[in-house]
């Protein structure tokens, strides 16, 4: 029994990276409807960051996040501006096509910079710390990953509901020309949700590169994984992206559980099983 | 009075098709000019190409004799052009209280507050947490006009803040009209109702097929020239 207790908290604390791979890319959803395809690959490239700001400063990648934070934001903000913004209108496809054309030049850069060879961030032992629950072993970095993500999650609750930025931000995704006529510029309230959403995937990606080794292919599998988070918990819902992630997460070490290959298969299954029930998933946005 | 807004061949376009004529306008401060016409005229379409949502050409539309035909809508919103827009389009996301907050947005100095829009309309002020999807038609409106005071515009701008409300409803909205403008803002008003209209403006245009047919002070136009205008009868 308590082997199953240990691999259902072990679901959950991975569940706490799942959420944070998705938060972004639902803040992104919900403010501009832009479905951001190159999403893991920017959870990826800030690993890759995280890794040259660990080698060449020679510090932990927790404190790598005091770098590779506000650059992710300014690299948000400015590939809003920049790119993204243009591709947005009445037609859903040039957003896709721009975010996979952006998902492809990132992986590539990253494999030539980097090479195919998988690396991993040297978090000083913390990766193989657990502590002793009454004869279960927890890790300390799920542990955190997971306590981590609720703190993300709750901060961009408080963002949403209660700052102006957050106002905005809910505004200009009800009604993009009267929100404009409030004195919104919606480029740049577009450019802030962008950064806010990169500088959470700043986080997801040294956390994710701390856990496990990773190499410039593996964005699409966090994507789809992001993805799941997202439809499971109910678009435009952050608590109910924690609970996606959540789901996602106990279903997959259940799955690794019964059989190692059965893992992300049974990821899968629980996603389409949520969607074949609740097609809007557990915790749909309620307006206000 | 200075001007302080002018339109000089104003054209304004949906595509292929032309929705204003060479409109000549011009707004004097503390005014307060009705704009009549009939379903279609192309009133909204005026609205919009002031406050910026319309792009037209530059030197159309001239505010304190500052071209801002080709603004964005934020930009001439932090020039003190305030829109109240048909149909109310309030946030539906966003509480009563986070609408008007979010018209202070701008963050113009001046006369209205919170403070200022609840003393106006008490109402709000005992349902300002409420989403602002739950208020009746009345209170919503009350709604888009406090967040558009909130600004604190020197030109404010109405477009049907009577459509679809009772008359009791109108009548309290419009009794608010007077301590609006007599904080010394400049008011355009966009109503179907004439009498009413008239009855709070000092000048008057009529809009028909998207051209001017007709202004003047509000005292000096014949109820048979508005009819003649509103129409396109022959006089
Ligand atoms: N988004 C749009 N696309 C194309 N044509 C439009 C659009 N909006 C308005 N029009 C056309 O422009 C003309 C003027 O419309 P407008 O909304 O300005 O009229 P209005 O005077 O405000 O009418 P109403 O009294 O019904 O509100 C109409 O012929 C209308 O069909
Ligand atoms: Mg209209």
């Amino acid at each position: 029994m308590i082997e199953w207790t240990g691999v259902i908290v072990q679901g959950v604390l991975l569940g706490g990276l799942y959420a944070l791979f998705a938060a972004g890319l639902s803040l992104i959803f919900g403010v501009m409807r832009l479905v951001n395809i190159a999403h893991g690959d920017l959870i990826i490239l800030a690993a890759y960051m995280g890794l040259t700001t660990t080698v060449m400063l020679g510090v932990h990648p927790f404190l790598a996040l005091l770098i590779v934070m506000p650059v992710m934001a300014g690299l948000g903000y400015v590939l809003q501006r920049g790119i993204l913004n243009q591709t947005l209108g009445d037609d859903i496809l040039p957003p896709l096509l721009v975010t996979f054309g952006l998902s492809v030049i990132i992986q590539n850069a990253l494999l030539e910079t980097y090479t195919a060879d998988p690396r991993k961030l040297d978090g000083g032992g913390i990766e193989v710390a657990s502590i002793d629950l009454g004869g279960l072993a927890i890790g300390v970095l799920p542990l955190m990953t997971f306590l981590i993500a609720v703190a993300v999650i709750a901060g961009l609750q408080f963002v949403f509901y209660r700052t102006a930025l957050g106002r905005g931000f809910r505004a200009v995704s009800d009604n993009q020309d009267i929100a404009q006529l409030m004195g919104l510029n919606k480029a740049h309230v577009f450019g802030l949700a962008m950064a806010l959403a990169l500088a959470v995937v700043a986080i997801a990606g040294i956390l994710l590169g701390m856990r496990t080794s990773f190499d410039p292919a593996i964005g699409g599998g966090r994507l789809i994984f992001g993805f799941e988070a997202v439809i499971i918990g109910g678009l435009g819902n952050l608590w109910g992206t924690l609970a996606g992630g959540v789901i996602l997460g106990v279903a997959q070490t259940i799955g690794a559980k019964i059989d190692p290959g059965f893992q992300i298969l049974a990821g899968h299954i629980a996603f389409l099983i949520v969607l074949a029930v609740r097609p809007n998933g557990l915790f749909p946005r309620v307006d206000h | 009075m200075p001007e302080l807004l002018e339109l000089s061949g104003l054209d304004a376009h949906y595509g292929d098709f032309q929705a204003l004529y060479g409109l000549d306008m011009t707004v004097r401060e503390g005014e307060v000019i009705a704009i009549i016409g009939a379903n279609g005229a192309g009133k909204t379409t005026l609205m919009r190409s002031i406050s910026g949502l319309l792009k037209n050409r530059s030197e159309d539309v001239r505010y304190k004799g500052q071209p801002i035909g080709a603004l964005r809508a934020d930009q001439v919103a932090e020039l003190g052009i305030a829109l109240v827009p048909e149909g109310r389009q309030l946030f539906p996301s966003l509480s009563v209280e986070e609408n008007l907050l979010i018209g202070g947005k701008v963050g113009r100095e001046g006369h209205w507050s919170l403070r200022a829009v609840y003393d106006l309309f008490p109402i709000l002020e005992e349902r300002k947490r409420q989403a602002s999807t739950s208020l009746s038609g009345g209170q919503q409106q009350m709604v888009a006009i406090g967040r558009a005071l909130m600004a604190n515009p020197d030109l404010i701008l109405f477009d049907e803040i009577s459509l679809g409300l009772a008359p009791v409803v109108i009548r309290q909205i419009y009794d608010a009209l007077p301590g609006i403008v007599g904080q010394g803002m400049t008011a355009m008003i966009v109503e179907q109702d004439i009498t009413k209209a008239l009855s709070v403006s000092s000048r008057v245009y009529c809009l028909q097929e998207g051209r001017i047919s007709l202004e003047g002070a509000t005292g000096e136009v014949s109820h048979e020239d508005i009819t003649a205008a509103y129409f396109g009868m022959d006089t």
